[in-house]
């Protein structure tokens, strides 16, 4: 009875296993075939694209897509290639998420360990910006950047995404910090630290985790954000999103659909590294301080 | 004008006051031990202490300087926190010395200071390995270290033994107070646990809701209880609290008291006129479980025991003593034998009770009758 039972058991599990995997290998493969078309036919002679089939591989296998996209495809009225956007979008995403992050960092540590009167109403004030839908605030966003003097400026840029940012990643740390046991800084008091001495020996160097969480999610949408670099940089000053689009819209001469994939592809790669380098923290940053230990 | 001065302390949060009029006095080299259920205000009159609590009014002050307002690294004191706190990104080493290294204390300095606490409390071999690498007693120590190489003017323990297992806490126990015999530092020292309490100090200040009920040495406040709360606080197993009436005949007075089968007279030892104008009234007799034995295990310096014939409900053998109960006054009734009494549940004994350690209470306002 006992050992029938082991054996249905195991019998059930099998089954249940297969399908399983089944399932998950048909969603995987759903998910891969974009991106299997993308980059099959970027490695395509246009000829072969026109010519049929977008699914099949490649006959002739060339770079030369690639290297148009980078450095010699018509970007507007410029054959530059999407190369100085992309640094345009370096310059922009590297100071906009240092500096959110760091803003948000110190926000959580006030927030939870220098608890002022009023201290929660902020913080709700503050989570506003992650609700907040970026086209209502595109006219006075303007009017400000106009008025300062940054508009059409990659300075402009990053302060629009750190302003937007601060929400989120105050959010983050704030949540973080406040499983930080309380005692610590306590500790660190009667030690005769003070404030940014224990923001800085005992709070960050503990922040590994949340650091990540904060800048994965800030990279990918500041680097992937279309409508603020769009409404607030033109021309030279544009970032890698907009060059895409300008691309992509380009309208002399044939469709060069293998340099248009390329161009995807390399706008999309900046975040794909990220994740893959960090996006293991990613997930254990976002349950830390849910579960103990 | 001691060394430590609380004087008239409270705390409010809002209209709330949580902590009421505290005044205690604490000389040099004294351990202070606050003790009491949670929520009493220990802990929170530890950390106004510290500095890391405001103190609503009143007055704290330390070696005769005022340390209202003053900032916690400004106060020369120590703390050891109920989970150690210590700074997990640190070494054990960088944590011994965080304090000296914030008051700006020479490199050099501070390895001799903390070269001579890891001796003292033989963490030698852990100093390069992180908080979370050490068993929970070895945290303890670290923790200890931290505060110790300060040479703070008073030292502050907030529970430090409750997170340790039950034979690890008793060998923390003896070496703080081999520690504090040592070194003769002022100590004030937080608690739940009666026995730490009793154990470890020079002198005890029992609190709940708010208030010290009672501030003495273990021995007063084991033996003079100033209240029920505090007779039924300390002592393991609690102290009987019999309901009892009072009989005056002349000089003699007598405690009456409930039992199957007729009641128990008692004689108390001490005929204090105060106790005479309770005659006929109801009041409450505090009777420690070692004062209630079998005959053979009385107190022979005792002039006053009383025997009295009791049924055994329960027997619970503990290895170093026998504890019975038996039903008085309505009440189970804890009494402790000696180990290899033959005592059975069901069985009728003769019971001696030292009645020089009985205590009388007030019904009423619960203080004890003097």
């Amino acid at each position: 009875m006992a050992v029938a039972s082991t054996d249905t058991a195991i019998r059930t599990g099998r089954v249940t296993r297969t399908v399983l995997y089944v399932v998950l290998l048909v969603f995987a493969l759903f998910y891969l075939l974009p991106l299997f078309i993308m980059v099959a036919n970027s490695l395509k002679p246009l000829s072969e694209i026109t010519g049929g089939n977008m699914l099949a591989l490649p006959q002739t296998w060339t770079i030369e897509p690639w290297l148009a996209a980078w450095s010699t495809a018509q970007v507007g009225v410029e054959p530059t290639g999407l190369k100085p956007y992309f640094w345009n979008s370096i310059r922009m995403v590297v100071p906009a998420v240092v500096i959110s992050t760091v803003l948000g960092a110190l926000n959580g540590y006030v927030l939870t360990k220098w608890r002022f009167r009023g201290d929660t109403i902020l913080f709700g004030l503050m989570l506003f910006s992650c609700f907040i839908p970026f086209q209502i605030v595109l006219i006075p966003m303007a009017r400000i950047l106009g008025l300062a003097g940054l508009a059409g400026s990659t300075t402009g840029l990053v302060l629009v995404h750190v302003v937007y940012g601060i929400g989120f990643s105050t959010l983050y740390f704030r949540n973080y910090y406040a499983a930080f046991p309380t005692e610590l800084v306590r500790a660190a008091m009667i030690d005769g630290a003070g404030f940014f001495q224990i923001f800085w020996r005992i709070l960050l160097p503990s922040s590994g985790p949340i650091i990540v969480v904060c800048v994965i999610w800030q990279f990918t949408n500041i680097w992937n954000d279309f409508l603020f670099g769009a409404s607030f940089a033109s021309g030279d000053g544009a970032p890698m999103t907009v060059a895409l689009n300008n691309l992509v819209q380009s309208s002399t001469g044939v469709k060069e659909y293998n340099v248009h994939f390329a161009g995807a592809i390399l706008a999309a790669l900046p975040t794909l590294l990220v994740y893959i380098v960090a996006g293991r923290y990613f997930v254990r940053g976002l349950m830390a301080g849910s579960v103990k230990g | 004008m001691g060394f430590l001065d609380i004087s008239n302390a409270t705390k409010s949060y809002g209209s709330v006051e949580v902590l009421h009029r505290v005044d205690i006095s604490v000389e040099e080299g004294e351990f202070l031990v606050l003790v009491g259920p949670s929520g009493c205000g220990k802990s929170t009159l530890l950390n106004m202490i510290a500095g890391l609590e405001d103190i609503t009014t009143g007055e704290i002050s330390i070696k005769g300087q005022a340390m209202n307002g003053v900032h916690p690294s400004k106060r020369n004191i120590a703390m050891v926190f109920q989970s150690y706190a210590l700074y997990p990104n640190m070494t054990v080493g960088q944590n011994i010395t965080f304090g000296l290294e914030m008051h700006g204390v020479p490199k050099a300095d501070r390895d001799s200071a903390m070269n001579d606490v890891a001796e003292m409390l033989q963490i030698k071999q852990l100093l390069d390995r992180k908080p979370g690498q050490l068993s929970g007693g070895q945290r303890q120590r670290v923790a200890m270290g931290r505060a110790l190489v300060r040479d703070p003017d008073v030292f502050l323990f907030d529970e430090p033994l409750s997170n340790l297992d039950a034979k690890l806490r008793v060998d923390m126990r003896t070496e703080i107070k081999k520690l504090h015999q040592n070194l003769g530092t002022t100590i004030v020292y937080v608690t739940h646990d009666q026995i730490e309490a009793m154990t470890l100090s020079t002198r005890i200040a029992v609190m709940n809701g708010g208030y010290v009920q009672q501030l003495g040495t273990p021995k007063e406040i084991y033996d003079t209880p100033a209240n029920l709360f505090v007779a039924s606080f300390m002592g393991s197993p609690s102290m009987n609290l019999l309901p009892a009436t009072i009989r005056v005949e002349g000089n003699a007075i007598h405690a009456e008291i409930a039992r199957d089968g007729g009641p128990v007279r008692l004689a108390m030892a001490d005929p204090s006129p105060k106790l005479k104008t309770y005659d006929g009234q109801e009041i409450v007799l505090g009777i420690r479980p070692e004062a209630i034995t079998d005959l053979d295990g009385a107190d022979r310096q005792s002039t006053h025991i009383e025997q009295i014939d009791v049924k055994i409900d329960v027997t619970e053998p503990a290895g170093s003593d026998t504890f019975i109960t038996t039903t008085l006054g309505g009440k189970d009734c804890i009494g402790r034998m000696r180990a290899d009494a033959d005592v059975q549940p069901g069985q009728s004994v003769t019971l001696a009770i030292n009645m020089e350690k009985a205590i009388p209470f007030d019904k009423g306002t619960e203080d004890r009758i003097v």
